[in-house]
């Protein structure tokens, strides 16, 4: 079985972005980039699900600018197969990487595509959503746990009031959540044995997609700021300001 | 111009993460409706027509709608869009789940998680873990948006008198099922509405003292409990309680953050809080920049002395 990983370059998540001043974006000139957390997580479930003898290939996919490269070297250094990259300066948004996704599973027939679930630059949660109801396949999103046997698919999933299991008839779309697994650290030794694996480029037009976005961003701008606070000597300091300063108990 | 509002309900009532997502409806213009897709779901379709500011009430029955399950709710709706220029869910799990389907079976795009309407086509979302806001117009003609419900007061869930219309099921997707679910049950307020939230950190050391530490406090303040993302993972508290950028957003009156350092990710969570308060005995702790009140001190001491102090 088949199962194929898409994987976005983000900006680190220990980065503290800011807004450029003309509110056109957030700067991200010579910052940090790196695997978006979610999708390492993906790589990484896939990757045992190849060590359980349950796949048999995992290809990491990426949708991007060139140096896109780079995190699918990473994908392929943590165990992914090969590794697809779809390039395009074009900015890229949820619907369209759904469609070049549609178009490369068509192609590659994978049983299984993990996802993370959202990417934390645009916080968005709707890739492999989208991906799931243009294939018309089943999905189980927020995934903390997912066991592959017999054509099915069983996830535990995170909800708000606590876990939810589902079990999916594959071929079917995974996202992933925080506690599916804690990703590998990546060897020196596979990192060098990852820039001899396969890595196909491609355009979207040939995948025959319109990447056009669909939603245009108008202004960017900081959030309000919280006013200073204080430090309070003690508790009885504490209790004084909360209830006759704050007034919230 | 009208909005259909996704209802979630739980067959018996109407959670109020519905209420929040209806006054963003109504700021998109036009009527309001509802859809009430469930199992014996009679009480929650009552419940949506009461709420204040809705025109009709659309109630779809079926025992394939009882657990939500994505593609037999997406399904259902496609079925009914046609008409609405504004489809609504509110950003909760289960919104965030079934939307982004709706969408991509329209071929529109979906405006993820808003917290302000500009105008029927532009809205403000928070991007990069809320430490930017983005306003973004949609171009397409149908407008598919999950609703931050911290971003809008809850619409009056009593004074309205819609009309209740039923309308026949789309059929079941078979491409999954419900095996089962372990949803705890608390008599605290649920956390995504609580005015008061006692919420613990890694710090607090273990499963036993999270709850033996934290749980007389959250009594004291009738608070709810969250957790940050390091206590969760640790285990001391369950992930329905975590709080941050991919967890919870709340934006309560007080939140009391104990032993929680305040990485990036959780202030995404909380920083909209009206008044914060950080308990940390590390004074370089980044807490202390958003919190309103710090105080630095050891929390196996200062909280039980904060308890019987309130």
């Amino acid at each position: 079985m088949k199962v194929l990983v898409p994987v976005k370059r983000v900006v680190d998540y220990n980065v503290k972005v800011r807004v450029k001043s003309d509110g056109s974006g957030v700067d991200i000139a010579n910052v940090k980039m790196s695997m978006n957390p979610f999708d390492e997580i993906a790589i990484e479930e896939a990757v045992r699900l190849k060590e359980k003898g349950v796949a048999t290939e995992v290809i990491a996919v990426s949708c991007g600018v060139l140096q896109c490269q780079e995190t699918l070297r990473t994908a392929m250094a943590i165990g992914a197969d090969r590794a697809i990259l779809v390039e395009t300066s074009e900015e890229l948004q949820p619907l369209a990487v759904a469609k070049l996704l549609k178009a490369l599973v068509e192609k590659e027939q994978p049983q299984l595509v993990i996802l993370g679930k959202q990417a934390i630059d645009d916080d968005c949660n709707q890739t492999g959503q989208m991906l799931a109801a243009l294939l018309g396949w089943g999905q189980a999103t927020f995934a903390s746990k997912v066991e592959v046997e017999g054509g099915q698919a069983v996830v535990t999933r995170e909800v708000d009031g606590g876990l939810e299991t589902l079990s999916l008839t594959l071929p079917a779309i995974v996202t992933t959540d925080l506690r599916l697994n804690e990703p590998r650290y990546v060897t020196l030794p596979n990192i060098m044995k990852a820039k001899k694996k396969p890595l196909d480029r491609v355009l979207p037009a040939e995948l025959g997609v319109d990447v056009a976005p669909r939603i245009r961003t108008l202004k960017v701008s900081e959030p309000p700021k919280r006013s200073a606070g204080v430090k309070v000597a003690d508790v009885a300091a504490l209790v004084d300001k909360l209830r006759n300063e704050a007034k919230v108990i | 111009m009208t909005s259909l509002v996704i209802a979630e309900h739980d067959n018996a009532s109407i959670r109020p993460a519905t209420l929040n997502t209806v006054t963003a409806a109504s700021q998109c213009g036009g009527e309001v409706h509802v859809l009430v897709a469930g199992s014996g779901a009679q009480a929650a379709a009552a419940a949506a027509a009461r709420i204040a500011g809705v025109a009709k009430v659309i109630h779809v029955e079926g025992e394939h709608f009882a657990h939500g399950l994505a593609e037999n709710m997406a399904g259902q709706v496609l079925a009914l869009a046609s008409g609405y220029s504004h489809l609504l869910f509110p950003a909760t799990a289960s919104g965030k789940n079934i939307a982004p389907r709706v969408a991509a079976l329209l071929d529109v795009g979906q405006v993820s998680d808003i917290t302000k309407v500009d105008s029927l086509d532009t809205f403000e979302r928070p991007i990069y873990a809320g430490n930017a806001i983005a306003m973004v117009q949609s171009l397409d003609a149908v407008k598919v948006i999950t609703v931050r419900t911290t971003g809008f007061d809850a619409a009056p869930s009593t004074g309205g008198s819609a009309a209740i219309q039923t309308q026949g099921a789309v059929a079941d997707s078979g491409k999954s099922a419900f095996v089962g679910s372990e949803i705890a049950k608390s008599d605290r307020p649920e956390l995504t509405a609580a005015k008061v939230i006692v919420s613990g950190g890694r710090a607090l050391g273990s499963s036993e003292k999270f709850h033996e530490v934290l749980e007389p406090l959250a009594d004291k303040l009738g608070a709810a409990l969250g957790a940050s993302r390091a206590a969760v993972d640790a285990g001391y508290a369950p992930n329905d309680w975590q709080v941050g950028q991919t967890g919870k957003i709340v934006a309560p009156q007080l939140y009391v953050a104990v032993g929680i350092s305040g990485a990036i990710q959780h202030l995404a969570g909380m920083k909209d809080a009206k008044v914060i308060v950080a308990i940390n005995k590390d004074a370089e702790a980044p807490i202390f920049g958003v919190a309103d009140y710090g105080l630095e001190a050891d929390l196996f001491t200062a909280v039980p002395e904060l308890i019987a102090a309130l």
